[in-house]
């Protein structure tokens, strides 16, 4: 064992190999596990065939554990130098979707490149991952305690937030500000400004509510409500509800779930595909699945935890909160929990944006993983970085 | 190799304290922080899926059931109904309709108004679509037109292409072969009201009726079977993926009536044009053979809706169309209650048959006159006489020694002034008046008004089949009670025999008086109806003459000597009522003749009771399997006598 390390060590053409050895493979497995179970989903949300949902899928799959393994090799020092220009094109990108993008049922907002349907969004809160933790790794810890040196990064969340809140897209906008706000928390921002912001929040709120749109109103009152419009609003929270009960303990069997397979399930692959998974394999079946993504989720806050350089921990928090975030807004949706909206369950929904955007996501993860014993750019040597 | 250099110097997995990296111990405690909360919040979620999966789960499921499976259901066909010979009296005929599918066709008013140049639309329809075209989903067809000849729908076929979304449908609608002959016991149909398809969902099927009226109303749930369904799983738009399930429906029952159609004509041609009713009946077991009541109704209007004006023209019409007399009408029974009256007296120990009443043609008590029709009386008179003279003065005595509750005990077990069985709706009790009825309505009971319940007169009110149930139980002595419906599916009931009928609690000699009494009525010299008497070779009927005072005679007229009702306006003239039984020694038929405002049971209802007597005697529908050829029914029958 002991000679078999020290054999991929010995001579620098084997450095790649060295990092691809640390990388957390356990992790990696969980990861396809996961992928697997989306593609089983997505075979019989296809009424029993691999196509159109599941075959396609596992291509995309192929392609993003590529992407993860790719960026998992990147140093941090390169991913800090490249943070700032990803952050300017996710800017760039919004604003162009935002005069030319494609609107798919009202939320999502898609660009068409190379044939290729791109969410800015969704690389944006990559983006706001990476400069943000950019930002926090600079300033040290010491400077968190002084507001100014807070102002820049806050900008830098509420500008992404502001141009998908435009799109609209309220469920994205959340999700970016909720990363955007444990990232500064975690960064180590002081409790007595916490609470001074927080004081606030109510006025904020009821502001925030006057200038929603009609659709996005009526996705809160239905969810007050979802019974008082059960053909309209109310009918994908209601047909959910009823193929999640008639699941029970067991599930009505795979590719025999009455709710999905005779489409009363509205977006049975996209968002409303853990539903699926509750209808054919019941309370077990779904449970295992909320187990497995939360491995995955504290799997990554303790990577975040572990590593030895700030920026390795703000990253490998961000995406961590933002896999977390996904998962708890499409969760509580299928559930009736939260009002609908467009944010699919990572790695098993079906759609090639967003599958992607997860691979990369995991991919920093990785990479933090990976580099967790670099100590490059510590607070005392900042300005080397 | 900075790589390789610090790898070694980390051991410690999560330094908490790091003085070369301030900042991190405030990381790993809020890190951890956020752990407790995502944990926390996905095991909120995994709780609230046990809520929903497990909890609620049978909710779920059955709401996913409901959700898959689509129910039709078939409309089973009504029963028919027939007489006691297997004629049909109300069938089922195919009823072609045209449908609108609004689904199908862009342009939902102009397809109207093509239907409407091919096929008229009144106002009534162009009503009635729009609003079904605004409750109803769009795949739910909507109704244009029903009832179509062969030339309407050959009209709209041909005219197809230019009517999208328009389809013909097969349906049934009721018919009555016998229209008015039998409106008041078949009753009719109409479509379900929105009361009634609360109470049933088969009756939102297209094409249910309700029973409105008569055999129809009563029977309603027999006559209308069982909706028989189809379940099939559909997908969410409604397209029907396989059928599941199908469970075939049961037709309504065929309803087989006592009534003998051939001789239900023959006493409505007898009526003519009278306001009358009739009641022919099987005196043994109570079957109804024949029940007319004059002016009758065409039911067949029902089936569409009846129009507003012939509504208005029916309601308002004083001799009542719509109203069945023979159960609804109550009229005073006049002397026709007199044997009930001598039951009563025989029964309580205070007359005998042979006790004997002076007759000075009035009768004074309490400062009162209570006159006799014979104005110059009919001196001493026993039971008898008493019935075939019909003598007031010997009731009035009997009334008055007897007392109102016993008469009123023994007119109840014959039937009279109680409810009956018949198995038609919206009948009438009638009334035997009491002290205590009379009271109960806060009024004191008068010795005058026992006396003159005594003649059937006062407060005494009484229906024609409760007058034919008492003529049967007095010439049978059983307690029959009429029904109309003799099979059902073919199955005969127990009440077709009179064995089934218990006896009444009376004894036979009193009986044997009464019906004496009666028999001396139609054919002793002196008797009251002598016009009644049977043209018949061997048979003897034996009845009993009422005429019911429906205004009190004044003093002034009684006394001036040359009253006569007969002058009277039709409205105030007496009703003539006549009830007879025969053949005389072997009872078999009881008929009960009502005729609104005719005057006097003597001459005009007696002739009429006569002539329905004769034809179902001759006929004979009792000892008939199948009914009689009419050449058969028709020879040998007399003329009626024309009643006044």
């Amino acid at each position: 064992m002991k000679f078999h390390k020290r054999l991929l060590r010995a001579e620098p053409s084997f450095r790649l190999l060295s990092k691809l050895w640390r990388i957390s493979w356990l992790y990696v497995l969980l990861i396809c596990t996961l992928a697997g179970i989306g593609y089983v989903t997505l075979y019989s949300a296809g009424g029993g065939t691999p196509y159109p949902f599941a075959a396609p899928q596992a291509a995309r799959f192929a392609v993003g554990l590529v992407l993860m393994i790719t960026v998992a090799m990147l140093p941090p020092k390169m991913l800090v130098r490249i943070s700032g220009p990803l952050y300017v094109l996710s800017i760039i990108l919004l604003v162009a979707v935002l005069r030319m993008g494609h609107v798919g049922k009202g939320a999502e907002r898609w660009l068409m490149i190379g044939g290729l349907q791109i969410q800015p969004s969704e690389y944006a809160k990559v983006a706001l991952v990476l400069v943000l933790a950019s930002w926090f790794h600079r300033i040290s810890y010491a400077r968190m305690g002084n507001p100014l040196w807070l102002l820049p990064p806050a900008f830098l969340v509420l500008l992404p937030v502001a141009l998908v809140l435009k799109e609209p897209n309220l469920g994205t906008a959340v999700i970016i500000g909720g990363i955007g706000a444990a990232m500064f928390f975690a960064a180590g921002m002081r409790l007595w400004l916490i609470t001074l912001l927080l004081l606030p929040m109510p006025y904020l709120a009821k502001f925030a509510y006057a200038h929603l749109h009609d659709y996005q109103r009526a996705r809160i009152t239905t969810f007050l409500n979802p019974e008082s419009d059960p053909l309209g609003a109310g009918y994908n929270i209601i047909q959910s509800k009823i193929a999640l009960g008639s699941g029970g303990m067991w599930g009505q069997g795979y590719l025999h779930g009455s709710q999905g397979q005779l489409n009363f399930l509205p977006e049975k692959q996209t968002d409303f595909i853990f539903t699926m998974i509750a209808e054919e394999w019941g309370y077990v079946g779904a449970v295992t699945v909320i187990g497995l993504l939360l491995v995955l989720i504290l799997g990554g806050m303790l990577m975040a935890i572990r590593s030895r350089n700030r920026f390795g921990r703000l990253v490998a928090l961000g995406i961590s909160m933002n896999f977390f975030l996904y998962c708890l807004v499409n969760l509580s949706m299928v559930m009736g929990a939260i009002p609908v909206g467009g944010v699919p369950l990572p790695l098993v929904s079906y759609g090639g944006s967003a599958m992607l955007n997860v691979m990369l996501g995991f991919g920093l993860l990785l990479s933090t993983w990976v580099h967790r014993d670099s100590h490059f750019g510590d607070s005392e040597n900042q300005d080397q970085a | 190799m900075r790589l390789r250099r610090r790898r070694r110097e980390s051991n410690r997995l999560m330094p908490i304290k790091n003085q070369k990296d301030p900042g991190r111990g405030v990381f790993t405690r809020r890190a951890l922080l956020f752990m407790a909360v995502q944990a926390g919040a996905l095991g909120e979620l995994a709780h609230k899926l046990y809520q929903l999966q497990i909890k609620d789960g049978d909710r779920y499921a059955r709401m996913a059931a409901s959700n898959r499976v689509s129910k039709r259901y078939l409309a089973p066909p009504r029963g028919r109904i027939m007489d006691r010979y297997g004629v049909a009296l109300a069938n089922n005929k195919e009823n072609w309709r045209a449908l609108l599918m609004p689904e199908e066709t862009t342009d939902v008013s102009g397809t109207i108004e093509r239907f409407s140049t091919i096929i008229p639309l009144d106002e009534r329809d162009r009503a009635r679509i729009a609003r079904e075209m605004r409750h109803q989903r769009r795949f739910v067809p909507v109704m244009l037109r029903d009832f179509l000849s062969w030339e309407e729908m050959a009209r709209i076929e041909l005219n197809a292409p230019s009517l999208p979304g328009v389809l013909i449908d097969v349906g049934t609608r009721r018919v009555y072969p016998e229209g008015e002959l039998l409106a008041h016991l078949i009753g009719y149909v109409a479509p379900p009201n929105e009361r009634d398809v609360a109470r049933s969902a088969l009756l939102a099927l297209p094409g249910m009726r309700v029973g409105r009226a008569g055999v129809e109303q009563s029977q309603d749930e027999k006559l209308r079977g069982t909706a028989g369904s189809v379940e099939m799983e559909v997908n969410s738009v409604g397209r029907v993926m396989s059928e599941l399930n199908r469970v075939e429906g049961m037709p309504g029952g065929e309803i087989g009536l006592t009534i003998d159609r051939g001789l239900q004509q023959k006493v409505l041609a007898r009526i003519g044009e009278q306001t009358a009713s009739a009641v022919v009946m099987d005196c043994r077991n109570g079957e109804v053979l024949a029940m007319v009541s004059t002016p009758s109704f065409d039911p067949s209007l029902f089936d569409s809706g009846v129009s507003h004006t012939q509504w208005i023209e029916w309601t308002n019409n004083e001799r009542t169309p719509l109203i069945n007399k023979a159960v609804a009408g109550v009229y005073p029974p006049g002397s026709t209650f007199k044997p009930a009256v001598a039951m009563a007296g025989l029964q309580s120990g205070l007359f005998s048959p042979t006790d004997r009443v002076f007759c000075p043609g009035h009768l004074d008590v309490g400062g009162t006159r209570f006159h006799c029709w014979s104005r110059w009386g009919h001196g001493s008179v026993d039971l008898h006489q008493a019935l075939k003279y019909s003598c007031d003065v010997y009731f009035y005595e009997m009334a008055r020694r007897v007392g109102m509750d016993r008469i009123a005990e023994a007119a109840h077990k014959f039937g009279l002034g109680t409810p009956l069985d018949i198995e038609l709706p919206h009948t009438r009790t009638g009334l035997i008046p009491t002290p205590t009825w009379r009271q109960s309505h806060h009024h004191h009971w008068n010795g005058g008004d026992t006396i003159v319940s005594g003649i059937g007169q006062g407060f005494v009110q009484v229906t024609p089949l409760q007058l034919a149930t008492y003529t049967s139980r007095l010439a049978t002595g059983r307690a029959v009670q009429p029904h109309l419906i003799r099979s059902m599916n073919g199955d005969l009931g127990p009440e077709a025999s009179p064995e089934h009928w218990p006896m009444l609690d009376m004894p036979d000699t009193y009986l044997a008086a009464l019906r004496g009494g009666m028999f001396a009525v139609v054919n002793e010299p002196h008797g009251t109806a002598p016009k009644a008497r049977l043209d018949l070779p061997g048979i003897t009927m034996a009845g009993k003459t009422g005429s019911a005072q429906v205004r009190r005679v004044s003093r002034a007229q009684r006394e001036s000597g040359h009253f006569n009702s007969a002058n009277l306006p039709w409205e105030y003239r007496p009703h003539a009522l006549f009830i007879c039984f025969a053949p005389y020694d072997a009872p078999r038929y009881a008929v009960s003749v009502v005729i609104e405002h005719g005057n006097t049971g003597a001459d005009a209802a007696a002739p009429l009771a006569r002539d329905i007597m004769t034809d179902t005697l001759l006929r004979d529908p009792v000892n008939h399997l199948t009914p009689p050829p009419e050449s058969v029914a028709n020879a040998d029958t007399p003329d009626a006598d024309t009643p006044e």
